[in-house]
């Protein structure tokens, strides 16, 4: 997605779509400047270019006992797989993860999605006190298949509790994107030792075959820049809801 | 000098274009070269013998009227002019900067083998933007056909079938997956060899020719070849997705932060105008140290980008000097803008700081090896032979190859597996009926006017696929 004439290319996850409306909707958390800047555009405002569904098609079939394990603003997207696997006749446990009880999202929709929902916050305000229960809850469940959409730390902690259950597992990357097709290979990331684009091979890869540790490193490298573009614009006024972006 | 007579006597010496200091314009992403003024395009055109059986348009990929052209411009006649190369060529304002005419359309020149060749690329940029300045014309609106095209990709190979069939009455529809058009021209071209306005009017002319360009589109993805042809009703589509795939050399480290492929830091700085930031909104982050691995004129574009952020370039190329596989000028141009060159290395290792930034280069030195039988040398190790070098911005500008989407999306379209080009006969004809291609994804990485003659083939057989077609 391109705002405007002078703003960057921003890769956001689909996490609904009505066709009859012919819509599509994001959900995104204001950290940058273009989320920050979208956040503020109103209804009707016209958005420079929108280019996809890009990347490959979800998995979507029936495996038996799913695990959906959704963190943060991912929780939206998950829940469409959530339907999704469902719908393909998969018996679904959803797991909803956020910073802080506040910060929890979509609760209510995902009890009526799926079979059982665990919630849990990092600092214990709501529900279960990190992800540690997930070790509990494997050791008395069996599950086919887990998918996992969020903080890529939470993508990696959840590989690592889910490889010694022997749990395939599907992490959905968030690397840094400009095109989102293939050209930049900004996206790279390693799986399984071998080179791959998040946008042409992914989004969707094996988390027990991610190389998760350089993953981070590489969505830091232009951090310092990030801050400064969103620190001038806010500076500069910020939002001006209604306003000419442009 | 207004008014120079045509010289009874052959003047052997071209007229030569100006182009900005190398010491102010390698701070600046302004056009380098600044094109000829009136007179000096009346001077150079004079020097043309007007040859009964020209060689020069034998040698351009596109054959360009080109001893027309340059008689309408000795005659002032420069609408006449510029619609002359329009009857062939929908982007003379492109390849007039960036042809490579000396091994072109001004190498076959005969006052070339007396002096130097007639400068046809600054005459046809000349033209072209007397026209940009002047207003341009559009050719008379075609009787329709009632046949749809699609064409998948709005670069140069693209554009050119686009304006040649809708000249003919077809209906085209041109899909480009970037949200401008243009191709490598936008997204690969820098600002000072090919500036973006000029682009956008090319663009722009194609449009008002009558094609339909739709941005945001990725073939494969929004929309497969197979969905176009039946639910879309196109009765011929033409792939023109180019070579946008980055190729990396595989060295250990190469994920590091500070190491970017040509294609990221092209994109970021031409593109998005990372230049320009915070103006607009894409960062690029380069350091004081950038070292550019490949030889190609994708490596000297780079370069040259660099040394413009303000950074010493160094290029690392495997061969020597003589295999440089980039246009003799772009080396010239870098090189007067202060590049430095390791010929005969290749990096073997990246290191990286404990932010995981790019700090040092470990490489190895090269020697040639004799010719193959296409007459291409090879290199080989030297054994013990490596050094390290301090970097902190490393651009790999080793090759493209073409974006493997369609190709995976659709049914039975034949691919070189090994290259990834789509299988295309002499006219761009692949496996499947009533499907072309063209350019950079049939050939792999070249130059933008073999992409555009490639398009003028296919666009050729497409015309007559679609007259024949019940």
């Amino acid at each position: 997605m391109v705002p405007h004439e002078k703003g960057e290319r921003v890769p956001l996850t689909i996490s609904g779509y009505d066709a009859k409306k012919g819509t599509v909707s994001f959900a995104f958390h204001e950290v940058g400047k273009t989320t920050k800047e979208l956040g503020c555009y109103s209804e009707g405002q016209e958005i420079l270019n929108v280019t996809g569904p890009l990347g490959n098609p979800s998995e979507i079939k029936k495996f038996g006992k799913v695990l959906c394990i959704g963190g943060s603003i991912m929780i939206a997207p998950l829940l469409l797989q959530v339907k999704a696997m469902k719908a393909a006749g998969n018996q679904v446990t959803t797991v909803l993860g956020a910073r802080t009880k506040e910060a929890m999202i979509m609760e209510k929709e995902a009890k009526t999605l799926s079979d059982k929902v665990y919630v849990a916050t990092d600092d214990g305000s709501y529900g279960n006190k990190g992800l540690d229960f997930l070790n509990d809850l494997l050791k008395k469940e069996k599950f086919d298949r887990c998918v996992v959409m969020g903080p890529v730390v939470m993508m990696r902690d959840v590989s690592a509790i889910t490889k010694p259950f022997g749990i395939p597992t599907v992490v959905t990357l968030t690397p840094i994107m400009i095109d989102g097709m293939g050209m930049c290979g900004v996206c790279r990331v390693t799986v399984g030792g071998k080179m791959m684009f998040g946008c042409v091979d992914g989004p969707e890869f094996d988390g027990h075959q991610t190389n998760f540790e350089e993953l981070i490193l590489r969505q830091r490298t232009m951090l310092p820049e990030e801050r400064l573009g969103s620190l001038l614009w806010e500076t500069s006024g910020g939002c001006k809801c209604g306003g000419n972006k442009a | 000098m207004a008014e120079t007579k045509p010289k009874p006597k052959l003047n052997k010496k071209a007229v030569e274009m100006a182009k900005q200091e190398p010491k102010v314009r390698a701070k600046n992403f302004k056009e380098v070269a600044l094109g000829y003024t009136e007179a000096e395009a009346q001077e150079e055109a004079s020097r043309c013998l007007t040859c009964p059986k020209p060689q020069c348009m034998t040698a351009c990929p596109v054959e360009v009227p080109i001893p027309t052209f340059i008689k309408c411009i000795k005659e002032k006649k420069y609408a006449e002019g510029i619609a002359a190369i329009k009857t062939k060529n929908a982007l003379p304002a492109v390849c007039g900067r960036v042809c490579p005419q000396e091994v072109q359309c001004q190498s076959k020149c005969v006052i070339g083998k007396m002096g130097d060749p007639i400068s046809i690329g600054r005459l046809e940029r000349f033209l072209a933007d007397w026209e940009r300045e002047n207003g341009s014309q559009l050719p008379p609106k075609p009787t329709p056909t009632g046949k749809k095209v699609a064409v998948i990709g709005a670069g140069p190979a693209g554009l050119t079938v686009a304006a040649d069939l809708i000249k003919q009455g077809h209906e085209v529809t041109e899909f480009e997956a970037l949200h401008v058009g243009g191709g490598v021209l936008s997204y690969g071209i820098p600002e000072f060899r090919l500036p973006k306005a000029i682009v956008q009017n090319e663009v722009n002319y194609v449009q008002k020719l009558g094609v339909d360009l739709r941005l945001g589109n990725l073939i494969g993805r929004t929309h497969t070849i197979p969905e176009l042809m039946k639910e879309g009703g196109y009765d011929a589509v033409f792939i023109g997705s180019g070579a946008g795939l980055p190729q990396f050399t595989g060295c250990p480290g190469e994920n590091l932060g500070g190491i970017y492929s040509a294609n990221e830091f092209l994109i970021r700085v031409n593109l998005m105008k990372g230049y320009l930031f915070p103006e607009y909104d894409t960062p690029i982050r380069i350091g004081k140290h950038v070292v550019v691995i490949g030889g190609g004129n994708v490596a000297m574009d780079c370069a040259r980008c660099s040394m413009r952020l303000g950074s010493d370039v160094c290029l690392v190329y495997r061969r020597s000097r003589d295999e440089l596989p980039a246009r003799h000028e772009e080396i010239e141009n870098a090189e007067e803008e202060g590049l430095v060159c390791k010929f005969l290395a290749a990096p073997v290792e990246f290191y990286g700081d404990e932010r995981g930034w790019v700090k040092s280069m470990k490489a190895v030195c090269m020697e040639l090896t004799e010719p193959d039988a296409k007459g291409r040398r090879g290199v080989k190790v030297i054994p013990d032979s490596e050094f390290t070098m301090e970097v902190d911005t490393v651009i790999i500008a080793i090759g493209q190859t073409p974006n493997p989407i369609i190709q995976r999306t659709t049914e039975g379209l034949q691919s070189d597996p090994r290259h990834g080009t789509i299988t295309v006969n002499e006219v761009g004809k692949t496996s499947l009926d009533g499907v072309y291609a063209g350019g950079d994804v049939a050939t792999g990485a070249a130059t933008v006017i073999s992409a555009m003659g490639a398009g003028k083939r296919a666009a050729k057989a497409m015309h007559e696929y679609l007259t024949n077609k019940k």
